[in-house]
């Protein structure tokens, strides 16, 4: 067993641009579910819209990437409007089966042949994140120390990334502790008693799921950026389940929460992948127990039985306040 | 606390257990073949016959190039129409099919795509591509009218709204009764079809007994899950919502479970997958296969009816499923129906993902696929009740189909989910659901 590259990966999982991808999806989950109390379960769908709009802007329209961004940003309301408008004022569940459907939608419709010539069918499409590494402003070089260390792509990356993070937290911390903030609050614990303060609840649940699915499809459009090419398989319903884990590991309602949460999630699964990736490819476990195909499929066990667990046993996560989640009634 | 660790270990261990066994079919044919490669890339060539019936089109050559050229490798179709050829690791491939090894009269569909560039694989994956190709005359021949295809897109759309009404009953059921919106309901069907997979191919038991002894495994796999699993929580006062999250997480489990003992392919099972005989309904043809589907379906279906008017177990899930604490009160013993409801449910489930076996393929996530299309036919039925899951199924699979009359068929889930959307903006309760339901 390969113990030094097993720990090094599992360290650079701690701050590699997947943390940081699911830490803004998480956020954005965190805005919805955490402190407002609405059930998305099509978060992938907010990341998804993002990306394919900075891609399609860019290769369509011949516009700069931080315009395209602007396009991804403007689809996500989009999106969010038209989830909200017929959902917001049924029961939790309805939001959740409309936002998953609405995902594999967008999802089936991106991957369709019809349109492939803007879409790109099911190869997806490339070449539109020039931009992205033209702005890079580190030398070239290596950069970074002990397990840590990129070439200044890698920097650039995750400069950016964590940027973004702390821009989306610093947003939700100013949001949260205002008067808005605290009206979200109140309608998670009780939807009626603001009503009766005269709140147009159903106003504030959409701006809710807005923001936070904004923050989500930055998740997304930092995501294909970074990996300068966007394929409609990336966007399954798995990342959303991946960002719920995040989430409720980290702490629901918490700032840092789904932060921190996004770099445990991918440490612990890096470390257990690796773990039994090692034990497979060295004959700990005989190939008649597990081949090497179906070690892949351990991490999403993991990450199935850890949701169990943790809804069951720990519902507040590892930081979060039993108090203030939504997950009673 | 403990019994819920407990029964999450004995679930795991049973799930591993069962999907092993339908597994071990999947490793003896690997054996067979010598090593298991990890990455393939695999097709099925199908055409429609002058009759609509499809047909496998065998020896057809297909060549794989890897991006760099520095593999080449090239298969025929077995009499299946299926090829599947092995690749050296994960990256780009063109696929090239060679249009003259193709049967008589039979040509692509679009001449100019006889080469798929840029296929890309991932680890371990075996990448599906599609060639369309048609019979010569019917290619440029319009064989039928606008009115028999939608005869015959009918017949399929209550055939698919049949598959998916019989898997649905159990979710609207469960949350009728439990409050819970079970996002593993999907794993039911797939376990079902799975076990009957490890019967009728592993074990060569008929197709029949194998379908009745999944159909009753699944139902003491679904009494015993919410026996040794649900009803715990529900003890320990866990919220709807989070038994909401707890079922993503359980849908994950299996289905990853199933992926692990199965394999990422698709299969078929030994008996009754390809039927080239149709029966001339007038303008439509259906082979037997389907039309037995069918006609056990609607007798279940008629069954469960009867079941939920007639006997005491039923009317006590219809009074639970309207008012638990009414009907508590009133000395239904709540605990046992959910009980029954599970077990029904998980049934039917299993007897939904067989039918659906047989007519489409086998595989780790079919039910998962379903699953949405579940969703979107309970809650235009209403959510909660067994007849609304029975109509909204139906209009569902019957507006599926049909709808592939004016836009491409890859569309068609679209569609399904588009009607999910549209009933809940209209009439968010649903066609047989009452309005003080919803919130």
């Amino acid at each position: 067993m390969d113990w030094s590259s097993i720990i090094e990966n599992a360290l650079r999982a701690l701050v590699g641009r997947e943390a940081v991808i699911y830490a803004l999806a998480a956020i954005g989950l965190n805005v919805h579910f955490g402190y407002t109390g609405l059930l998305n379960f099509g978060q992938v769908g907010f990341m998804a819209v993002g990306a394919y709009a900075v891609a399609i802007s860019v290769l369509e329209w011949g516009v700069p990437l931080l315009v395209g961004g602007l396009f991804g940003i403007g689809a996500a309301v989009l999106l969010a409007l038209l989830l909200g408008l017929p959902t917001l004022r049924l029961r939790a569940d309805y939001l959740a089966i409309v936002t998953i459907a609405t995902s594999e939608i967008f999802r089936l419709m991106i991957s369709a042949p019809s349109w492939r010539a803007v879409t790109g069918g099911s190869d997806g499409l490339s070449g539109f994140a020039g931009d992205f590494q033209d702005l890079n402003v580190f030398p070239d070089g290596n950069y970074g120390f002990g397990p840590w260390r990129y070439t200044e792509v890698g920097m650039w990356n995750l400069l950016v990334g964590w940027t973004l993070v702390l821009l989306a937290v610093l947003l939700v911390y100013l949001l949260i502790r205002s008067p808005w903030g605290r009206v979200i609050k109140a309608i998670r614990e009780d939807e009626d008693a603001v009503r009766s303060l005269g709140k147009n609840v159903y106003f504030y649940k959409m701006q809710s799921l807005v923001l936070g699915g904004v923050i989500g499809a930055v998740g997304g459009m930092y995501w294909v950026s970074v990996q300068a090419s966007v394929t409609p398989q990336s966007f399954s319903p798995i990342p959303t389940f991946y960002a719920y884990a995040a989430l409720i590991l980290g702490g629901l309602a918490k700032l840092w929460g789904p932060v921190v949460g996004s770099m445990i999630f991918w440490t612990l699964l890096s470390l257990t992948q690796g773990v039994v990736n090692e034990a497979v490819a060295n004959d700990y476990i005989p190939d008649s127990v597990m081949d090497s195909i179906q070690a892949g499929n351990v991490r999403f066990m993991l990450v199935g039985i850890g949701l169990i667990l943790l809804l069951v046993f720990r519902p507040q996560g590892l930081f979060g306040d039993r108090r203030e989640i939504a997950l009673q009634d | 606390m403990r019994r819920v660790v407990g029964a999450l270990a004995a679930l795991v261990a049973l799930a591993v257990t069962l999907a092993g066994m339908a597994g071990g079919a999947a490793a003896q044919e690997q054996t067979d073949e010598g090593d298991a490669p990890s990455e393939a890339i695999a097709g099925t060539l199908r055409y429609d016959d002058e009759s609509g019936e499809a047909v496998p089109a065998e020896g057809v050559e297909i060549t794989v190039e890897s991006a760099d050229g520095s593999f080449t490798d090239s298969g025929e179709s077995d009499d299946e129409g299926r090829f599947e050829i092995a690749v050296p690791g994960p990256g780009q491939y063109s696929v090239t099919l060679d249009p003259d090894t193709l049967p008589e009269d039979v040509v692509l569909r679009n001449a100019d795509r006889a080469t798929l560039e840029g296929v890309e694989l991932r680890a371990g994956q075996t990448r599906s591509v599609l060639f369309p190709i048609d019979f010569g005359e019917a290619a440029t021949r319009n064989v039928s009218t606008t009115f028999d295809r939608f005869l015959r897109l009918l017949v399929d759309g209550i055939r698919f709204g049949l598959i998916i009404a019989m898997s649905a009953i159990g979710l609207s059921l469960i949350y009728g009764t439990t409050g819970l919106v079970n996002f593993s309901h999907g794993e039911m069907v797939t376990f079902g079809a799975l076990v009957a997979f490890f019967f009728n191919v592993t074990l060569g038991w008929t197709m029949l007994a194998a379908a009745a002894a999944a159909v009753i495994v699944a139902g003491v796999a679904g009494g015993g899950l919410d026996r040794f699993f649900w009803r715990p929580l529900r003890n320990r006062g866990t919220g709807v919502i989070a038994m909401l999250v707890i079922s993503i997480g359980l849908s994950i489990l299996l289905r990853y479970i199933f992926n692990f003992q199965f394999g990422g392919r698709t299969r078929t099972y030994r008996q009754y997958t390809l039927q080239r005989e149709g029966l001339d309904l007038g303008p439509v043809t259906i082979v037997p296969r389907d039309l037995i589907g069918m006609l056990l379906s609607v007798a279940v279906l008629v069954g469960v009816a009867v079941f939920l008017q007639r006997t005491r177990v039923g009317k006590g899930m219809r009074a639970v499923s309207d008012n638990r604490d009414l009907a508590e009160s009133s000395g239904i013993d709540v605990d046992r129906v959910i009980n029954f409801v599970w077990v029904g449910g998980a049934a039917l489930a299993a007897f939904g993902g067989i039918l659906h076996g047989l007519s489409a393929l086998v595989s780790w996530q079919m039910g998962f696929q379903l699953l949405l299309l579940m969703f979107a036919g309970v809650t235009l039925g209403g959510l909660g009740t067994a007849y609304g899951a029975l109509v909204g199924s139906m209009v569902v699979g019957m507006v599926m189909e049909v709808s592939t009359l004016y836009i491409p068929s890859e569309f068609k889930t679209v569609t399904a989910l588009a009607i999910l959307i549209g009933i809940l903006i209209v009439r968010p309760q649903g066609i047989l659901g009452q309005a003080e339901r919803v919130g």
